[in-house]
Order: C-alpha cells, then sequence, then structure tokens
C-alpha cells in the first residue's frame, strides 16, 4: 500500500519535560488507525503536531512524500489534510449549515468575496454533507444549541468538506452513546473505503477502537509503546499494564 | 450531609442537567460516573453555584445553596477540586496554598501546610517553586492541597485521575482512602471504572443530564448492561 | 552635564504621579479585567479634594496630612463607584464595562465643575520645600528632591503589599482566576471593591502629590488618562514593576524631549509605547493576554439573518422618511440628519471591525478625522476639485488603516486597542503640531462642497446617498462571505485556521475596510462643515464612537447605527443644558446597567421573550 502520512522521530518537550520522545510511524492510504494511550501520553501534542498547532522540538512529518513539519494549520489544511478537535471548534455565531458552508467558502477560495451573499453558497453542498452525517434535520438550527455529540458529527462534515486525503480525528467519538458511538465510527470507516481517505484517530472507547481500526499504535508517557492489530496489542502485556488495566474489565466485559 | 434534588441547569440555552438528585452521606465516598459531556462537571459546579441551577434545590447540612455566592458554598464547607485543576500558574506552592486557606471549622479534618507536605511529599520539595514549573501530577497534588487547606467537610473531586500518569492514579488512590479515614466525606466524578471501584463505596451513573443508577459497586457488578449502556470502559 | 542631570532629576520627580496613578490602574486591571477609563478622573478629584484640604488644614502637617486625607477620600469614593457602577456588570460581555467608566467620567466632570468651578487652582507649596537645593551648581526644587525620596518607598510598599501578605496572594490569584478565588472560600465582591478602592486611592495620592508642581484644572483627567494608559501597556498591563519603569522612562523621555524636540513632546511617548509593542507585543514585563481565559463572557450571539418582510418594510420607511425630508423640514433637522448618518456611517464601520471581527480599536476616529483631513487638505493646498478631494477621504483612510493595522492585527485585546490608540495619538499629534501643513488648531476651514452640492437640500441628498450606501454596503459585506470569514476568525480562530482562513489577513482586509469606511464618513463630515480641526482625531473622538457602539449592541447588526442615532439626538437634546454631562454620563450609565446587551440586543432580547416559549418546547 501506498503511504500518506510518514512520521519521523517526532519529539515536543514544553520546559524540560517530554511530552511526545522519538515517535515514529506511518499511515497507508485507505488505512483506519486508531493511536491509544492513558490520558496525558500525548495524543493530543501529537495530532498537534500533525497539524501544524504546535512546532515539533525534533522530527519531520511526511504528506505524500512532501514534508510538512513547521507548515501552518491552514496550509496543511490546503494540502487535503481534514481535522476534528477534541473540544469542538465550530462557530457558535452560525448555523449548523453555515459551519459547513464557511468551509466550503474556504475550499473553493471564495473568502474575500463581498459580493455573494453567503448562505447561499454551496447550500447544496453542504447540505449533502450534512446528510452524510445524519444532520440535515439540524441544518438552521444555531450551532450554540446543538447536544455535544451532534457537534462532533457536525465537525466530521466540516473536516470533509475539502474531500481530504488525510483525516486527524481526535476523540471523535466521546460524549456520545453507545450506539451512536459505534454508528459514527462505522460512517467513517465507509467513508474510508468509498472514498479511499485515510484516518488517524484517538479514541478511549476500546469497543469502537477494536471494531473499526486496521492498525493501533499505543502511546505511553510520550513513547510508541507498540503497534499492530487488534488482538496484538489487546494481548501485550505493556499495554494491558499501562492502559487496559490487566485487561480483566475488559475481558469480562467482551465475553459477557 | 449534601442534599441534590431535581436540579436543571443550563449553559446558556443548553440543557445540561434535567431534574437530577442524589445524596451523599457523612463519611461516604461517592463516585460520580458517565462519559464526557454527560454533565459530571456540570453538576459538580452547580453544587458549588458556579453554575447556578435553575430550578431546584442544593441543601449542605440543611442549609441552602441555591443563589448563594460560590464563597459562601465554600465557607459552609465545601470545598471544590475542579477538572482543569486551574492553580495559580504565577504563584508557588506555599502561595497556591495560602490562597486556599480558611480559618478551622467545627467536625471537619484540620490542615496545615505541613500536615499537607507529609501526604504530598513532592510539593514539600517544591514548595517555593511557581505552579507552573509542577509537572501535571504535583499540579493535581497541589490543587487537592489548596483544598484541603480550606478545612472541608466534603470535598468534590472532579475527574481527579484525568490527565496524569497511571502510577500518579495509583497514589492519587491512597491518598483518597487516607483522606476518608481523616473523616473527610468526599464525591468524585469519573469516567475511570476501576478508580472510582478503587476509592469509592457507592456510584451514581449519569447520562444526558440523568440520573441512570445509584447502588454500590457489587449491583453495578451485577447489571453490565447499565455499564456498557453509559460508561466509556 | 549638570543641566542634563537636573533634567533628568526632574523626569524622576515627574514619574512620582504618573506611577501612582499607572500602579493603581494597573491594579484594578489586573482584577477586575475593566479598562477603567475614569482612573484620569480620580486623579483630579485627588488634586481638587487636596486643594480644599489643604487650604483648610495649616503647616507641614496639614499639607502632608491633607495628602493621606485626599488618597483615603478618593479611595472611599472609587469603593462607592465600583459598588453602585461596576458591581452590577462584572458579567456584561469584556470591555462593556468601559462604556460605563466614560460615563463615570463625564459624571464626576460636571460634579467637579458645580463643586469647584471653572477656575483652574494654584496649587500650595509645600512647607519648608519652597526652595530649590544646587545640585552640581543647577538648581533643583527641593519638593522635587522629596518626591524622588519618596517613590521607591511608594513603589517598596506596594511590592510588598503584593508580593508577602496574604491580601496580596489573594489579589495575584485573582488576577489569574478569579472564579476560583470564589470557589475556593475567599469573598471576591470585598476583593473587588477593596481593590478599586486602593487603586482609587493611588490615583488620588497622586493628584494630591502633583499639587506643588501643577495645580488643579477641569482638563486634568483627560490630560493625564493617555500618559497612564501608555505608561501601563508599556509595562505590561497588571505588572508594578514593569509601570515604575515605564513611569520613569516616560518622565525622562518627555522632559528632554521638552528641551531638545519640543515639537516632538504630544507623540513622543506614543511613539515610545508603538515600539514596545512592536518590539514585546505584551509590554515590558507583561504576560500574554488570552481573550476569553476564563470563558466567554455572556450568551453566543445568534446566527444573522437578512431582515424579515417587518423588518424591510421598517427599513424602506425609515428610507421614504429620510428621502422626503427636505420637502417638509426645516433647515436645522436636515444638518441634524447629516450629522447622524455621518455618525452612524463611522459608527457602523467601528462595530464592523468590532462586532464582526471582535478587534476592539480604541482609536478609529484616527480614519473619520484621517478622511476628512486628507479631503481638507487637497482642497487647502491645492485647490482640487471637491469630487476629487472627497474621494480621497476614504482612499486616503484605508491606506492609513493598512499601514497602522500592518502593526495592530498580530496584537490581540487590550493590547491592540492600546496599540490603536497610539496611533490615533500620533495622527493627532501630527495634525495638532505640524503646523505648517495642518493649521493646528485653527483647523482647516473654508473647505466648502461643489457648486452643484452647495445647497442644504442638495448636500442632504449627497450624504443620504453615500452614508445610508455606505451602512448598506458595510451590512452586505457582513452577509457575504468575506463577512463570515471574518466572524469565523472571531468565534474560533483555531477552527478557521484549521479550516484554510488566514485569520491575521482576512482582519488585517477588514481593517482597511473599516478604515475607509470611516474615512467615507470623514469625507462627508468635512464638506457639510466647510472646516476640520483637530479635535475630529481625538481620544474622545474615538470613543464617542465605541462608547455609541456598545450602546447600541455590539452583537446585534443595527447596534452601531441605532446607537449613534439615539446618541446625535441625546446631546442635541442634552447640550442645551448647563450640566449636560451629568445626566449623559447617568444616562450612559443607566442603560449599561439596565441594558447590558446594548439598546437593540436587549430590545431583541425583550422580543423573544414575549414571543414566549415556543422554541423551547419545539426541543
Amino acid at each position: 500500500m501506498t503511504e500518506i502520512l510518514r512520521v519521523e522521530h517526532l519529539k515536543k518537550s514544553y520546559d524540560g519535560f517530554l511530552a511526545v520522545n522519538d515517535v515514529s510511524f506511518s499511515v497507508a492510504k485507505g488505512e483506519l488507525k486508531a493511536l491509544i494511550g492513558p490520558n496525558g501520553a500525548g495524543k493530543s501534542t501529537c495530532f498537534n503536531m500533525l497539524m501544524g498547532q504546535l512546532k515539533p522540538t525534533a522530527g519531520t512529518v511526511w504528506l505524500d512524500g512532501k514534508k510538512i513539519t513547521g507548515l501552518r494549520p491552514r496550509e496543511i489544511w490546503r494540502r487535503g489534510v481534514g481535522r476534528t478537535f477534541q473540544i469542538t471548534g465550530t462557530y457558535p455565531s452560525m448555523t449548523v449549515i453555515e459551519n459547513v458552508q464557511m468551509a466550503l467558502m474556504s475550499h473553493h477560495r471564495k473568502l474575500y468575496a463581498i459580493a455573494p451573499r453567503a448562505w447561499r453558497l454551496y447550500r447544496d453542498e453542504a447540505f449533502e454533507f450534512l446528510k452524510t452525517v445524519e444532520m440535515e434535520d439540524q441544518a438552521d438550527r444555531p450551532c450554540s444549541v446543538l447536544a455535544y455529540g451532534d457537534l462532533k458529527r457536525l465537525e466530521l462534515a466540516i473536516a470533509l468538506c475539502h474531500r481530504p486525503r488525510l483525516l486527524l480525528m481526535d476523540e471523535p467519538t466521546a460524549g456520545m452513546a453507545s450506539s451512536a458511538r459505534i454508528a459514527l465510527m462505522q460512517l467513517v470507516a465507509d467513508i474510508v473505503r468509498d472514498q479511499g481517505v485515510s484516518v488517524l484517530f484517538t479514541e478511549h472507547d476500546m469497543d469502537v477502537v477494536f471494531a473499526h481500526s486496521h492498525h493501533i499504535m499505543v502511546l505511553n508517557r510520550g513513547e510508541l509503546i507498540t503497534e499492530g492489530s487488534a488482538e496484538e496489542v489487546r494481548n501485550d502485556a505493556r499495554v494491558q499494564e499501562v492502559y487496559l488495566g490487566g485487561g480483566t474489565l475488559f475481558a469480562e466485559a467482551r465475553n459477557a | 450531609m449534601l442534599n441534590v434534588n431535581d436540579i436543571h441547569s443550563y449553559y446558556g440555552k443548553a440543557h445540561i442537567l434535567g431534574g437530577l438528585s442524589f445524596d451523599v452521606p457523612r463519611g461516604e465516598v461517592v463516585a460520580l460516573l458517565g462519559r464526557n459531556g454527560a454533565g459530571k462537571s456540570t453538576t459538580m459546579k452547580s453544587v458549588m453555584q458556579l453554575v447556578r441551577p435553575r430550578q431546584g434545590s442544593v441543601s449542605f447540612q440543611g442549609q441552602e445553596l441555591i443563589g448563594k455566592p460560590a464563597f459562601r458554598v465554600a465557607k459552609a464547607g465545601l470545598g471544590y477540586v475542579p477538572e482543569d485543576r486551574r492553580i495559580f500558574t504565577d504563584l508557588t506552592v506555599l502561595e497556591n496554598l495560602e490562597v486556599g486557606r480558611q480559618p478551622p471549622r467545627d467536625g471537619a479534618p484540620e490542615w496545615t501546610m505541613e500536615q499537607l507536605f507529609e501526604i504530598f511529599p513532592n510539593l514539600a520539595e517544591r514548595r517555593t517553586n511557581r505552579g507552573k514549573h509542577l509537572s501535571g501530577g504535583e499540579q493535581q497534588m497541589l490543587t487537592i492541597g489548596r483544598t484541603l487547606m480550606g478545612n472541608p467537610l466534603l470535598l468534590l473531586l472532579d475527574e481527579p485521575s484525568e490527565g496524569i500518569a497511571p502510577v500518579i492514579v495509583e497514589e492519587m488512590a491512597e491518598t483518597i482512602l487516607k483522606l476518608k479515614s481523616e473523616g473527610l466525606t468526599v464525591m468524585i466524578s469519573e469516567q475511570n471504572l476501576h478508580f472510582a471501584r478503587a476509592v469509592a463505596d457507592r456510584a451514581i451513573i449519569i447520562e444526558g443530564g440523568e440520573k441512570k443508577f445509584d447502588g454500590s459497586f457489587t449491583e453495578l457488578e451485577a447489571h453490565p448492561e447499565i455499564r456498557d449502556a453509559y460508561l466509556s470502559v | 552635564m549638570a543641566f542634563f542631570f537636573a533634567q533628568f532629576l526632574t523626569g524622576l520627580a515627574n514619574a512620582a504621579a504618573l506611577f501612582l496613578v499607572a500602579s493603581g490602574l494597573s491594579l484594578i486591571f489586573g482584577v477586575t479585567r475593566i479598562v477603567n477609563f475614569a482612573h484620569g478622573s480620580f486623579y483630579m478629584l485627588g488634586a481638587f479634594v487636596g486643594v480644599t484640604l489643604m487650604e483648610v488644614l495649616p503647616g507641614a502637617v496639614g499639607f502632608w496630612g491633607a495628602i493621606i486625607l485626599t488618597g483615603l477620600a478618593v479611595g472611599a469614593i472609587g469603593a462607592f463607584v465600583e459598588m453602585v457602577v461596576l458591581r452590577p456588570i462584572y458579567r456584561a460581555p469584556e470591555l462593556f464595562q468601559l462604556v460605563a467608566t466614560f460615563g463615570v467620567i463625564l459624571v464626576i466632570q460636571d460634579l467637579a465643575l458645580m463643586i469647584w468651578g471653572a477656575e483652574d487652582r494654584l496649587g500650595p507649596r509645600a512647607p519648608g520645600l519652597r526652595g530649590v537645593w544646587r545640585i552640581f551648581g543647577e538648581p533643583v526644587p527641593k519638593y522635587d528632591i522629596i518626591l524622588i525620596a519618596i517613590t521607591p518607598f511608594i513603589l517598596f510598599a506596594l511590592w510588598y503589599l503584593i508580593t508577602r501578605t496574604r491580601v496580596g496572594v489573594l489579589v495575584r490569584a485573582a488576577t489569574q482566576d478569579r472564579e476560583m478565588v470564589g470557589a475556593l472560600g475567599v469573598n471576591q465582591a470585598w476583593l473587588f471593591t477593596g481593590v478599586f478602592a486602593l487603586g482609587s486611592a493611588l490615583a488620588g495620592w497622586g493628584g494630591a502629590l502633583q499639587l506643588p508642581k501643577g495645580g488643579a484644572d477641569l482638563l486634568m483627567d483627560f490630560n493625564i488618562i493617555g500618559a497612564v494608559f501608555v505608561v501601563v501597556v508599556i509595562g505590561g498591563m497588571g505588572s508594578l514593576p514593569g509601570a515604575f519603569i515605564a513611569a520613569v522612562l516616560i518622565s525622562v523621555l518627555s522632559v528632554f524631549g521638552v528641551t531638545y524636540l519640543p515639537q516632538s513632546t504630544l507623540v513622543l511617548m506614543f511613539v515610545v509605547m508603538a515600539i514596545v509593542l512592536i518590539v514585546r507585543p505584551y509590554g515590558l514585563l507583561g504576560r500574554e493576554e488570552v481573550a476569553g481565559e476564563h470563558g466567554q463572557a455572556g450568551a453566543p450571539e445568534t446566527p444573522i439573518r437578512p431582515y424579515g418582510r417587518v423588518g424591510k418594510m421598517l427599513v424602506a420607511g425609515l428610507l421614504a422618511l429620510l428621502a422626503t425630508l427636505p420637502l417638509f423640514a426645516e433647515q436645522f433637522v436636515l444638518t441634524l440628519t447629516v450629522d447622524m448618518i455621518v455618525f452612524a456611517l463611522f459608527a457602523a464601520s467601528l462595530h464592523f471591525i468590532l462586532g464582526t471581527g471582535g478587534l476592539v480599536s480604541f482609536g478609529h476616529a484616527a480614519f473619520f478625522g484621517g478622511g476628512a483631513y486628507a479631503a481638507a487638505l487637497l482642497v487647502f493646498h491645492t485647490d482640487t476639485r471637491m469630487e476629487l478631494a472627497f474621494l480621497f477621504a476614504p482612499f486616503a483612510a484605508g491606506l492609513l488603516a493598512l499601514g497602522i493595522g500592518w502593526f495592530c492585527i498580530r496584537l490581540t485585546g487590550v493590547y491592540f486597542a492600546m496599540l490603536t490608540l497610539a496611533f490615533s495619538q500620533l495622527v493627532w499629534s501630527l495634525a495638532f503640531q505640524w503646523r505648517d501643513v495642518t493649521r493646528g488648531d485653527d483647523g482647516l476651514v473654508n473647505i466648502w462642497p461643489a457648486d452643484w452640492l452647495n445647497s442644504p437640500s442638495a448636500y442632504y441628498y449627497f450624504t443620504l446617498a453615500l452614508g445610508v450606501g455606505g451602512i448598506l454596503f458595510l451590512r452586505h459585506v457582513i452577509h457575504a462571505p468575506f463577512g463570515y470569514a471574518l466572524r469565523a476568525g472571531r468565534d474560533s480562530p483555531r477552527q478557521a485556521e484549521a479550516t484554510g482562513i488566514d485569520v491575521k489577513r482576512i482582519q488585517y482586509a477588514a481593517f482597511a475596510l473599516a478604515g475607509a469606511m470611516a474615512g467615507l464618513a470623514g469625507g462627508i463630515f468635512v464638506f457639510s462643515k466647510g472646516s476640520v480641526f483637530p479635535t475630529e482625531l481625538e481620544i474622545g473622538a474615538s470613543f464617542d464612537a465605541l462608547i455609541v457602539v456598545f450602546l447600541g449592541g455590539v452583537k446585534t447588526l443595527a447596534g452601531g447605527v441605532v446607537g449613534a442615532g439615539f446618541m446625535t439626538l441625546v446631546e442635541d437634546w442634552l447640550t442645551r443644558l448647563e450640566y449636560w454631562r451629568l445626566l449623559l454620563g447617568l444616562l450612559i450609565i443607566a442603560v449599561v446597567i439596565i441594558a447590558p446587551e446594548g439598546i437593540v440586543g436587549s430590545l431583541r432580547s425583550l422580543c423573544t421573550q414575549i414571543r414566549g416559549s415556543e422554541s423551547e418546547v419545539s426541543k
């Protein structure tokens, strides 16, 4: 498989504290890959470096063979990387569909246009994206009144707007009900299959992780401790120790 | 000791808590469980009056708290440790503790800085360091120590295991048990079921701002479907 | 060399009062996050109260006793103002309190006028310190030496209070996270009142201490407030040592400025501030301000909508009324309406950058006055045709905004506001001091419109077309992708950047557009009055626009326009009265307390409430 993202020796330190220490991995085209680990392991820091929100202390990030380290978030986005945040960052003063239209306006490079009325632009296209995340019935509600899980879906719709090659999702299902989590990740899996997008995501819900990811990486205290299939990771002693907590509870839950 | 009855809380127009009721009896450790966005932090803040419930009642030792400013709630004997720590990063460890200091209170364990340094030896070594130069675990210890300086009767701990290394999580569990043995009543909010089970006597599970379960961990064990539906383990 | 040293000592002595006032402002801002424009008024009160007390109390004990008492009295007044005016509005949107403090300035001005009269007061000399001491042969007033000696003690006392006492620890904690301080059992309401009282007392002491050097007059409040803000911003908002360094820097520099570069006096400190902010965006010893760090105050803005049928009919009706006005109205009504439209366009342009862009500019008058001056200068010096000169107004103002914006846009929050203020002062001092070109405060006169516009009704229609056209154009832009992108950058800069929007560049373009539209208003203005004076560029002119925008409602599109209409009418009516400032100030404070969302915003909330809970039910 062709490689879409390649990360080499990524490192980030704050005031002498190593948040991310020498992390290297790659994501293939059409791959759905999970990055898991305890809170504070450096997952969000990793994501912020991939997307340009943070500058790495050392290391290189390649997208499709081109170096993107040090580029700004908007430049990385223009190169076809979409992202959703752990804490959603939508525009509360706009309606749901306007949030999507805003991203489309940016994608179609209409940001400096002063003639057209913005809410008429790309409305149909935006509506289609809302349909993919099943938010079409809420299109004209103010974004500020949405439930948390709906905001997450809206963010996904926004991230899909410029038909990205790679999607970075930071805890995409946090705050959603169990069934909705599975449904959302199924949706993401379908998008991966149909559009050949690659997805890298972090997640705490092991059902979601084990059910949908092709590959799983485990981060602990800033270091990658293992990488492999769901089965391999589940049975890895170190992962059980630092993250899965001896595995007893998960085993019970799964057997039950 | 604490009775929460049918509270409704909002953020702007978003209805976060829809009629939540529960009790925290004296001397118990109660865990409030639920996933991200279930309303755990809002519950804690609603008790502290940092979020004003629009209806319902929060009474502490028979005293109604709703409508009081947060400092009065604290003076009544509630100690609040926020989820995001909110230590004063420009202040030293000693100064952070000083902000929390309140006169001793009847019926509550009394804390001095030296006693706290015994429980949190890491902090003792760093007493003149500024908050921003502490590690995540040390900051978590400091935020608890700061609240204990107010000699509370009831400690509200919002997600104490969030964002700290697993080893520290274990220390944290020991600390909470030690506080309990000192006679402190504790309410924690948690996502981590292991942690909650290790420290708490009772579990309250909320989802969408409503209570879904209230009982012992043994009862919870007997109903794995509840756990699967509402907790993200 | 000796002269040089003596000059340096004079500068140090001048720094004493400046530092006192600035440290008070810095404390108040640090804890309450209120940009207290009324701080200069407390300084003025200090001077007047001090003079009065010194007249009553005799001798050296009386002199120094009067100074101490003055601080206590002004502190008590400050506490009163905090409790009555500011307490009800701490939860209002950021910087809204600013408007209330502006109301306080007006009230105190008129009260001082009532009590002490319009005459300037000479400050009494300090008993026993009347003469000079010779230092290296140069005479230095004894009182100056005493001031220089006192200042370090004041700095030390404040430093001790802030760093070594429990109160100081609480104050510093509250500076960072006041909600958390409250949750730990500290009554923040009293902490705030206490800090406000202490800050006011420091201003009062500053006013009293400078009496032997300067006296007391009714312009002191405005004269010092600019310098005080410069000092606080250069030092870093909230930093006492920073304020001290900056006070010394500014005072010493201006003493030398007066001697060696007299034409620089008005602008020097603003140049220094601009340089400092460009090199260190948060002042010498300040730390980064994160906007909305502790949660955005107030409810989120509702999505914008074009007017519905009722709204459109209202606007059409209003336009029809305006269009037929010359048929029946008297000339003074036309003149008033022209003023109103000019002000409305000016306010709408500020509202565009402030409301939609989230950038609070304290110096928007630079573009209004800049446009007016640009047109007037062309006419005055080159006899350019009016039509051409008029077009030059928005063009020049837009260019000016591009220049100023290049420096300012990289800053945020209060620092952005202060840097725009600095640049507008720069423009003002150019107009004021470059007499060869601008004729200084004589202004540029005889700037009349072309013949075809030279009748009241012709110019009225001209104003109507361009002014209302400009407002509608801005409104259109807000609804266009550009306006949306600007709003996106305000709502969530992180998300905007992560979806390809260059937030700073959008803001830069919007700043230039707002400048050009303010310049258009200035162009209409100058030809309607036939003249322009430096007053149009003053801080006061910028604040008038700010007040109007906040009063109308920041979070509503019509806010600026409605506020401007309201203010023009109220001022026209009030200024006929003797103590109109008092009434206007009280009115402003009342609106701020009763309608914290502004006039339009509060009306809208009222409508939503009346329409009832249908939306709640449908959820």
